[in-house]
């Protein structure tokens, strides 16, 4: 295709005459694509004044607007504008506008802020976009957690479930030592301690795991329950029914941390793993807390304040 | 060019020394517009023009000002496109988005009603109704009445700037301006409370997309209808292209009858007298004076042609003055033409003459038109059918999908789900939502508890409003079924008849 071209322009620059098509009577360019010639067909007419206002255009838009890029920058631009300014205004702006509501949310204690319809709902959407962007490499998009890293969906909490719980957990954090205030427990480790032997972590093992319901060998079971009573209850409660204040998780309950086969029990009571979560009250500011709290509540497994 | 030339003494008609700006063999390339000033006509078919005129321009101006009562929760006004709310409110029928179809459906109609019209009486729709005729119409309307006719206005086009044509140019532009904002000004009242954007209109109290809108539509309106005109249904409208393909032999066009007007002659006396065999037309280019789109009909149907009838009306006079039989340029079906053309050549033209008919209609069912009524009518009727039997309530049912169940202490098992429950009447009303299958389930409203669950709740919703619900479902772990398990939701409305129904999905764990 090129060589045909460049053959014919040569030809055409030689011979110096416009080449008319004898079909259209029409003058070509010469060029010719497999034996079909291009005509010469003048730009409509809407077509070069477009054109011309698009050039007119450019040299508007780069007086008034950042346009020639420089060493350092770009020109300015008469208008002065900056995309930083504008989102910077816009966020402003958002600020402004979201001002009044967050002011309430700072004020009003938590559980009156949820008998406000209107300000729960707005506390729950701006908790759930700083969940987004805090919480979820840990708990999940859907805060469902996994492993190790609890629901929070559900009803079963491991420092309690009321809004004031939930509160103090975020803003304080599990086990996190640069907080004073921190959640603090610890499981001892009664196996590499050697607290207890293989066998009666076995047995207690097995006892733990017929407390939810589950059919246990009663040969294991009923020495665990002694085991229990003597290493695990003052901590997880007679019945294994947890406790809030130590963060003690209910063993009678499907919800497992850690895993609820015996293997993972075992596990556990040998040398168990202690979860932590960092410490937000000096991350984000008071009101953001509130409304995580308020949308960690949402979620459905919120416990009533029992005061 | 514009010379009034006088044939033979005695003619009683005035023949126009003209030839068509837009005739095909005068199209050059990058030559300029030439400017048409149409000549005004009297007539059977100008006054059918000026009452579609005054009609269409008298729905577009006075709809929005319509009032409509529809209750304490609805606008009052008869035609709305509410866009903020997304309702579309026209006289006793409300539109949500969802319900947008019958909108297409309408248009859908107009298209196919467009299609049955053109093939049964050619181009109506652009030479009486379209807006771009009908504004171009007012705007040399406004023209004609202050520079004066054809001949005044060229001839002022031709003066040089004095003080009459700066007074006058002036004059038109202000007129076509006050048109053009009142066009542009009309458009916004379809979308808000038309009395109160009046007023905010004039107080500069209206968002400022209303005075885009009115800037952008004065500015179409001005240049369309004052400068571009004709050009826009030549160059920039896809219909005259398209509408080659709704006509065929039995479609009215506004048609030269040829076989009766050739050959032409301007000095019909002495041709007589010289026992010349020639036909009624005298040359005279009333025909092409009138016509704005600048063409000759004589040249044979054209893209440009809008079918005004325009040059009907004028032949029509010259016929009378030349006291011969009306129809020389007629409404006639191509198959209509042919017949009298081959009659002309068998039994002569003053036979073909005397038996022409005025308006040639024939043969409008045919299968063309046939299939287009049918499914012009099918539409419609399928549309009407859905709006008088469509519901008023609504439910629709989003199930949580991250995480999809959660289980619960005591070992039963949660979905959630987002129910949206849409009333759409004018009054607030209170539905019970209720639990269909799923044994031993029960739901309760998030922001309650669970000790609260029941079996059915009730959701009062405003009126004309969509309330979503978040509502949690739990089912005890005896009932629980692996995998998935289908029920329902049902709603009703406690103080009428109304119900509706969403199927759903129960998830859990295994299956």
């Amino acid at each position: 295709m090129t060589g045909a071209n460049a053959g014919n322009d040569t030809e055409r620059q030689g011979s110096g005459e416009v080449e008319i098509d004898p079909v259209t009577g029409q003058p070509t360019t010469g060029h010719v694509w497999d034996g079909i010639r291009e005509l010469n067909r003048p730009l409509p007419r809407w077509w070069v004044w477009t054109f011309y206002a698009t050039i007119a255009f450019a040299v508007v838009y780069m007086v008034l607007y950042p346009a020639i890029p420089l060493v350092r920058g770009a020109t300015s631009g008469v208008l002065g504008y900056s995309t930083r300014a504008s989102v910077e205004d816009a966020l402003t702006a958002a600020r402004a506008a979201q001002s009044e509501r967050l002011d309430q949310v700072a004020a009003m204690p938590l559980a009156r802020i949820q008998t406000d319809t209107e300000l729960n709902r707005f506390a729950v959407v701006g908790g759930r976009s700083a969940f987004l962007v805090n919480c979820v490499p840990c708990h999940g998009s859907g805060a469902a957690g996994s492993k190790g890293y609890p629901n929070l969906n559900d009803d079963d909490w491991l420092w309690g479930g009321t809004l004031d719980a939930i509160q103090t957990t975020i803003a304080h954090g599990i086990r996190f030592d640069a907080d004073p205030d921190t959640r603090l427990s610890q499981m001892p480790a009664f196996g590499a301690d050697g607290i207890l032997d293989r066998r009666q972590i076995q047995e207690v093992a097995e006892y733990v795991y017929s407390l939810s319901g589950r059919e246990a060998d009663p040969v294991l079971a009923s020495p665990g329950q002694q085991i229990f009573a003597d290493n695990c209850a003052a901590c997880h409660g007679d019945t294994g029914e947890g406790n809030h204040d130590l963060g003690a998780p209910s063993l009678r309950d499907p919800i497992w941390l850690y895993g609820d086969d015996r293997a993972a029990i075992e596990a556990q009571v040998t040398n168990p793993t202690h979860g932590v979560m960092p410490a937000w009250g000096d991350r984000l500011d008071d009101v953001v807390i509130k409304e995580l709290a308020l949308y960690v509540y949402s979620l459905g497994g919120g416990e009533a304040a029992t005061d | 060019m514009n010379v009034p030339v006088t044939q033979d003494k005695a003619a009683p008609v005035e023949a126009f020394d003209v030839e068509a700006v837009n005739r095909r063999t005068r199209q050059k390339l990058y030559q300029a517009r030439v400017k048409v000033f149409p000549k005004r006509t009297w007539g059977t078919f100008r006054n059918l023009k000026w009452a579609v005129m005054a009609v269409t321009l008298a729905i577009y101006w006075i709809t929005p000002w319509l009032r409509w009562d529809r209750g304490p929760f609805a606008p009052d006004q008869a035609v709305l496109v509410d866009l903020a709310n997304r309702r579309f409110y026209f006289f006793f029928i409300e539109i949500w988005p969802q319900e947008f179809f019958y909108v297409a459906g309408l248009l859908i109609m107009a298209g196919l009603g467009l299609f049955l019209i053109t093939s049964v009486a050619g181009r109506v729709w652009c030479g009486y109704t379209c807006p771009q005729t009908v504004w171009t119409d007012l705007f040399i309307w406004v023209e004609r009445l202050i520079e004066g006719d054809r001949n005044a206005r060229m001839k002022l086009d031709k003066a040089p700037w004095g003080v009459e044509k700066i007074a006058k140019r002036v004059a038109v532009h202000a007129v076509w301006l006050v048109i053009a904002v009142s066009t542009g000004g009309a458009w916004i009242f379809y979308f808000a409370d038309a009395p109160s954007l009046f007023v905010n209109l004039f107080t500069l109290q209206a968002p400022p997309i209303a005075y885009i809108t009115v800037g952008v539509l004065t500015a179409t309106t001005y240049t369309f209808a004052g400068f571009m005109r004709e050009q826009v249904c030549t160059y920039m409208c896809p219909w005259p292209r398209i509408q080659g393909a709704m006509l065929d032999e039995d479609s009215l066009l506004v048609t030269y009858n040829g076989w009766r007007g050739e050959p032409r002659s301007r000095h019909q006396k002495k041709a007589a007298a010289e026992g010349l065999d020639i036909g009624d037309c005298v040359d005279c280019n009333a025909c092409v004076v009138v016509c704005p789109m600048g063409i000759d009909i004589r040249d044979g149907n054209q893209l440009e042609c809008i079918t005004c009838a325009l040059c009907i009306d004028a032949c029509n006079a010259v016929m009378d003055k030349l006291d011969r039989p009306r129809g020389l340029i007629s409404y006639s079906t191509l198959r209509g033409h042919n017949a009298n053309a081959a009659e002309a050549e068998r039994a002569g033209r003053a036979t073909a003459t005397a038996h022409q008919r005025t308006v040639g209609v024939s043969h409008i069912a045919r299968p063309r038109t046939l299939l287009y009524f049918g499914l012009w009518s099918l539409v419609g009727l399928v549309m009407l059918g859905a709006l008088v039997t469509r519901d008023r309530l609504d439910i629709n049912v989003i199930p949580d999908r991250n995480p999809l169940y959660v289980t619960l202490s005591d070992g039963s098992i949660r979905n959630g789900y987002a129910v949206k429950i849409l009333n759409m009447t004018g009054e607030p009303r209170q539905f019970e939502v209720a639990l269909d299958g799923l044994p031993g389930a029960a739901m309760w409203e998030a922001g309650s508890t669970e000790d609260s669950a029941t079996r059915a709740i009730a959701v009062d919703v405003d009126a004309d409003r969509l309330r979503e619900v978040k509502v949690f479902v739990s089912q005890p772990s005896a009932a629980v079924e692996p995998g998935l398990t289908g029920f329902a939701f049902t709603v009703r409305d406690l103080a009428g008849s109304e119900s509706g129904r969403a199927d759903a999905d129960f998830y859990a764990p295994g299956g």
